[in-house]
């Protein structure tokens, strides 16, 4: 088909992606005219159903926004409602509380490096027909995802929506002789972890680079993961942080000029949150062995002028992290005493609180209000998705220009290319939805019946 | 004879349960030889048109949308198995059914009028036939596993309808509330966790709905007795399985529980 004349390109149901959405795609002659990551994953209102709720529940309520990444919502509730409630929980069930986190960065990057990501690169479909030609390495994968949900299953009691995470700490936490087992089988997934890298390294990554700001939490002489402050880092290289409490000051829904639709935009620029923007902001503090990783991946120094800026990349930050998620994890348990108590007592308070940690695609917040018996009246979730929407569809409208000013593409070559695009980010759609806009396209609907197929129109 | 067509569906819900077909890590790729994965967008690219032998789907029905899709799924499918409690009960989002679904569109939504939605959040039973309904948000992994497999072997899944408790007594966990007053749901909650909660020292919070003979009159007075006001009460029972124990509560109030909130609620 030609470049020239109009013409629209929709892909009804996205792959590999957490969730549902689809892509809408306007081209006028060689220029694309708008570019729209759409998601039809049905609203479920969790901050209307929450208000009401007691103050113990938004760690099991909130998982359910998501369960690829359940507990990164649990722990962000905990942050926010302890910070509500004016209580610091005892350093060594923080340190539990990111043994757990690390379980689950584990986890859910090794299933985005694996199952859904590197398909793109081999041109396959889905890791079943990836393991045909690289069986070694989808069998690795699922190794490590499985040493990431051992790490769930030990310490939250199951990998989805785990059941041990109550606000001030844990309903138990274990004895050292239990952590035993876990440390063997994390040593392994160190192995395989540096292998990975060293597989994902020899991808053929396309050239790309995203001009959005960068927002991920920035803790003292540690790579950001439960705690931190959010710290933005502009591709002029100025660096600016602001307390999670400002949060919503600085990070506001904006209305699009020619759109409908509502972004999140940081200080009204555009913002990336996730691997990419954790590995310029805090790379600098990831363990030796992980730097040495990335080093041979060759990754850009972090601290150093060259920031890694290439979408496509974010395969390798992640398999990056997950050396370093594996080395954490042992080095916690390593260090393991039984905490004198499981959790803190937390005594309800009249206030407002606010939390946020890294989910492993990108800086998840939450907001509460809580009146002075502990019921919740008030909730905001901020999830990674609905900010990076904005520097995804920025991306794909540039993946998509550049590709037509290159060589003559077919609709379908440019849908794949526009689906890999949105792959990059490894974008959770059951998280954003639930307090996203949402521009509900009819003509979409019937393109999801039992049988979609992606397809150009 | 050509491998058995699976297709995996999604409605309204978190990803977790058919999250848990991927974290079947050891099964994975030897399913993947049993059957042809013929949809399963979270994993694939590739797909196959129907019909499919058998179809998981997970998720509630809250969009007009929806409604209509899965009576496609059901025509496409030989056999139809719901997976979780949003499939198989309505999920959490099944709260907007005690409340005002237009409030709760415009509490979180800057542009409502773009929100296409039901004011209820239903199970897939309630639009097609379903043949097996599997329980759990999320499902069990072993569970999910013996599902298929049974599909494979043509013969029914062995899934008992019994409580929590009998879990927690195979497993050797003293009970929490005897032991420590602790409010638990044990005793009317389906089995197929494993009975992990108690096991943690928490009480269980129902999150597989109602076994198969629930006795909330027998459980209501445990739970006052532990410290659980009437609102507590209700908070307890109404989370991840709402609307499948307020069907229970309603079976011993003269069938008024449902609709009295409701309307006390909007």
């Amino acid at each position: 088909m030609s470049h020239r004349g109009s013409r629209v390109l929709k892909v009804a149901s996205l792959a590999r992606v957490e969730g549902e959405g689809a892509l809408h795609l306007r081209v006028d002659g060689d220029v694309v005219r708008e570019a729209r990551l759409s998601i039809y994953e049905p609203p479920r209102f969790f901050e209307a159903f929450l208000r009401g709720r007691a103050y113990t529940e938004p760690p099991d309520i909130t998982a359910r926004v998501c369960g690829i990444c359940p507990v990164a919502y649990q722990m962000s509730a905990c942050a926010a409602i302890e910070d509500a409630c004016g209580v610091t929980v005892d350093r060594p069930l923080r340190e539990l509380r990111r043994l757990l986190y690390c379980g689950e960065w584990i986890e859910s990057h090794a299933l985005h490096i694996h199952l859904l990501h590197a398909p793109d690169f081999f041109g396959c479909a889905g890791a079943v027909d990836l393991a045909r030609t690289q069986r070694a390495a989808v069998e690795r994968g699922l190794r490590l995802k499985q040493a990431g949900n051992a790490v769930l299953d030990l310490l939250g009691g199951r990998a989805v929506h785990p059941v041990n995470v109550r606000i001030g700490g844990f309903y138990r936490t274990p004895a050292p002789f239990e952590l035993r087992p876990l440390a063997e089988r994390l040593r392994r997934a160190a192995d395989d972890a540096r292998e990975t890298v060293r597989w994902a390294a020899g991808f053929d990554f396309p050239d790309a680079s995203v001009d959005a700001d960068f927002l991920a939490l920035a803790a003292p002489g540690t790579y950001a993961v439960e705690e931190g402050t959010p710290t933005a880092l502009r591709p002029d290289g100025a660096r600016t942080a602001f307390p999670v409490r400002a949060f919503l000051d600085h990070v506001r829904e904006e209305q699009v000029p020619h759109s409908t639709a509502l972004h999140a935009r940081l200080d009204g620029r555009r913002h990336l949150t996730g691997p990419l923007a954790r590995f310029a902001i805090s790379g600098h503090a990831l363990s030796p062995t992980a730097l040495e990783a990335a080093r041979e991946a060759g990754l850009a120094t972090p601290g150093q002028d060259s920031v890694c800026r290439n979408p496509y990349r974010s395969v390798l930050v992640r398999a990056v992290e997950v050396v370093y998620a594996v080395e954490e994890a042992l080095r916690i348990i390593d260090a393991y005493e039984p905490p004198p108590r499981p959790y803190v007592p937390v005594p309800p308070a009249e206030g407002t609180g606010h939390g946020a940690t890294e989910a492993p695609r990108g800086l998840l917040y939450h907001r509460y209000r809580l009146d002075g018996e502990g019921t919740v009246t008030d909730v905001r979730l901020v999830p990674p998705t609905a900010q990076n929407q904005g520097a995804i569809e920025d991306d794909l409208r540039r993946a998509a220009q550049s590709a037509l000013a290159g060589q003559a593409l077919s609709d379908d070559g440019l849908t794949h290319l526009c689906e890999r695009v949105i792959r990059n980010h490894d974008p959770c759609i059951s998280c954003s939805a639930h307090f996203l806009d949402l521009t509900i396209d009819r003509t979409r609907h019937q393109g999801r019946g039992p049988c979609p197929t992606a397809r150009t129109s | 004879m050509s491998a058995p067509k699976l297709a995996v569906f999604k409605l309204a819900s978190c990803d977790g349960c058919q999250l848990t077909l991927l974290d079947c890590e050891d099964e994975l790729l030897t399913l993947a030889g049993q059957v042809e994965i013929a949809h399963f967008l979270e994993a694939s690219s590739a797909v196959e048109p129907g019909p499919y032998d058998l179809s998981l789907v997970e998720g509630s029905i809250t969009t007009p949308a929806d409604a209509a899709r899965i009576r496609e799924i059901r025509a496409q499918s030989r056999r139809l198995v719901t997976i979780g409690a949003c499939a198989t009960a309505g999920g959490i989002q099944a709260l907007r059914d005690f409340a005002d679904v237009e409030e709760f569109r415009r509490t979180v939504y800057a542009r409502p009028e773009y929100v296409d939605t039901l004011a209820t959040s239903t199970p897939v039973s309630a639009h097609v036939d379903v043949d097996f309904e599997l329980r759990g948000c999320p499902i069990d992994r072993g569970r999910l596993l013996e599902v298929i497999t049974a599909h494979l072997a043509g013969r029914k899944p062995d899934v008992p309808d019994h409580s929590v408790c009998f879990e927690c007594k195979r497993r050797g966990t003293v009970c929490v509330t005897v032991a420590h007053g602790t409010p638990c749901l044990g005793p009317v909650t389906h089995a197929g966790c494993g009975a992990i909660c108690p096991a943690y020292g928490r009480g269980c919070y129902g999150c597989f709905g109602p076994s198969g003979s629930v006795n909330l009159p027998a459980l209501i007075p445990l739970l006052r007795r532990d410290g659980m006001d009437e609102r507590d009460t209700e908070r307890f029972l109404r989370t991840f399985n709402a609307t499948a124990f307020a069907a229970e509560q309603s079976k011993h109030t003269g069938n008024g529980e449902h609709t009295e909130s409701r309307e006390h609620r909007s």
